[in-house]
């Protein structure tokens, strides 16, 4: 997964991390679970890197299930 | 009859024992080859334990009815969560109100609450155990704040109208919070259906988990109205000093028991693997065989409703002329059965069934017990009365 075609989803807890994680293996959407970037967030927790090209279904996915805090680029 | 000094553990209610071999199992793996910290960094091994604890959180969703799995909260036990479910939400001022077949779980954080200004009134119930449901409505003022009710009673089994008197708080816009310790697991339960914003589990008895695990369900929007009882370390937010307001961190701060909850998931594996309505109908079977053995022993005192549908596998009972104490050791030491003797923790129910402060002798049964224990139980008792 090249970090310049990605975005980043960005949680309040590892849970809602993991949560994500769950939903997008269950619908088929790839997906990395990785550190959060700490230019992004001074949190010590994991956030989720996806493709740009597949936010839509992202959202369709996790919409009314998981609180997003954010969905930003890495770079 | 147990003439090979086999032990026959009758003391579920207090801890379920022997556990299925997946809860062992499950810890074991767990502490072999992920052991490392939940939600407090990035690497492959605290994300298993992440994931090992998210997989509870979704089976304990599932044995509940709860839609979203991050409003199940784990906490060491029953009596913590319930500590929140109280401390954390009563002010000053407050009406609750509880009933009188209560654990101290529930009864001495309210009484604690109680000397803090709170008022507390508790619904007596009859000497059978059971709550008329028209007695809470007839209770509520308009200060009331909160229900704190037990599902069944630890001392009798008797199983409360849990449905009827979540109805009553819905329309009355009071908070229901349900202890369901001795019935999680055993009892299907709906917390949408039966109108609970808390219900407090533990995952040591009927869940057949581990000591050490727990927690409980709240509703949308209560963590708004409920203070932690502990702040710390979560995971997430490490920028702030401030305590995070979300679930499940809210009330889960510091390191988790990992292991533990891993051996509860694999309890309730096994309670999908086998079904809740097999281990209920076998549960009460055995309830039903022993409370019928026992009733037919002139010197035996059986209390309770006397209906094993309407309990759990919980037997409460005397014999005239001994002491609980004297008939539990007994019990053990001449033919290794494992009773509980006393109050149980409740003084309340002792109070409304007639038997405190002497106490009752208490057989709590369980999945892995068979027909030929409890006739051993009902030889030993009659070996006792003869003597």
């Amino acid at each position: 997964m090249d970090a310049k075609t990605c975005l980043v989803l960005l949680f309040d807890s590892t849970s809602e991390a993991l949560l994500t994680e769950k939903l997008l293996k269950g619908s088929g959407i790839p997906h990395k679970i990785i550190p959060v970037p700490r230019h992004l967030s001074s949190d010590c927790g994991a956030c989720i890197q996806f493709l740009a090209s597949d936010k839509e279904s992202v959202c369709e996915t996790l919409d009314g299930r998981v609180d997003i805090r954010d969905i930003c680029p890495i770079g | 009859m147990n003439l090979m000094g086999k032990i026959i553990y009758m003391d579920n209610a207090a801890t379920s024992w022997p556990k299925p071999e997946g809860t062992m199992k499950a810890m074991a793996e767990y502490s072999h080859s992920i052991g490392a910290s939940p939600g407090r960094s990035g690497h492959r091994m605290s994300l298993d334990a992440g994931r090992v604890v998210l997989d509870a959180r979704e089976s304990v969703s599932e044995l509940f009815c709860v839609k979203n799995l991050l409003r199940v909260v784990f906490t060491k036990n029953a009596t913590e969560a319930l500590n929140i479910a109280i401390a954390g939400l009563l002010m000053p001022g407050d009406h609750v109100i509880t009933s009188g077949m209560e654990h101290n779980s529930v009864m001495r954080p309210l009484r604690l609450m109680e000397k803090k200004g709170v008022e507390l009134s508790i619904i007596p119930c009859s000497p059978s155990g059971e709550m008329n449901p028209e007695d809470v409505s007839r209770c509520i003022k308009k200060n009331t704040r909160a229900i704190y009710l037990t599902h069944a009673s630890n001392v009798t089994g008797t199983i409360m109208p849990i449905a009827d008197i979540g109805k009553i708080a819905r329309e009355k816009g009071v908070i229901f919070c349900v202890d369901a310790a001795q019935t999680a697991g055993v009892i299907p339960i709906d917390v949408e259906e039966m109108c609970i914003d808390i219900l407090a589990f533990t995952g040591h008895k009927s869940i057949f988990g581990p000591q050490g695990t727990g927690g409980f369900y709240m509703t949308e929007g209560l963590e708004k109205e409920v203070c932690p009882i502990m702040t710390g370390g979560t995971g997430s937010r490490s920028e702030s000093e401030e305590h995070p307001d979300f679930l499940p961190d809210r009330y889960e701060s510091g390191t988790p028991n990992v292991i533990g909850i891993a051996g509860l998931n694999a309890g309730i594996r096994f309670i999908r693997s086998i079904g809740i309505e097999t281990i209920r109908k076998k549960e009460l079977k055995l309830t039903a065989t022993l409370m019928e053995g026992l009733k037919s022993i002139p010197e035996v005192t059986l209390y309770g409703c006397g209906d094993a549908k309407r309990q759990t596998a919980v037997v409460s009972f005397n014999i005239s002329g001994m002491d609980s104490s004297e008939v539990a050791m007994a019990l053990d030491e001449k033919f290794h059965i494992m009773s509980r003797p006393g109050l149980q923790c409740s003084p309340a129910a002792h109070r409304t069934i007639g038997t405190f402060s002497a106490g009752t002798v208490r057989l709590s049964l369980g999945y892995f017990l068979e027909k030929d224990d409890i006739q051993a139980v009902l030889f030993a008792v009659q070996k006792l009365v003869q003597r």
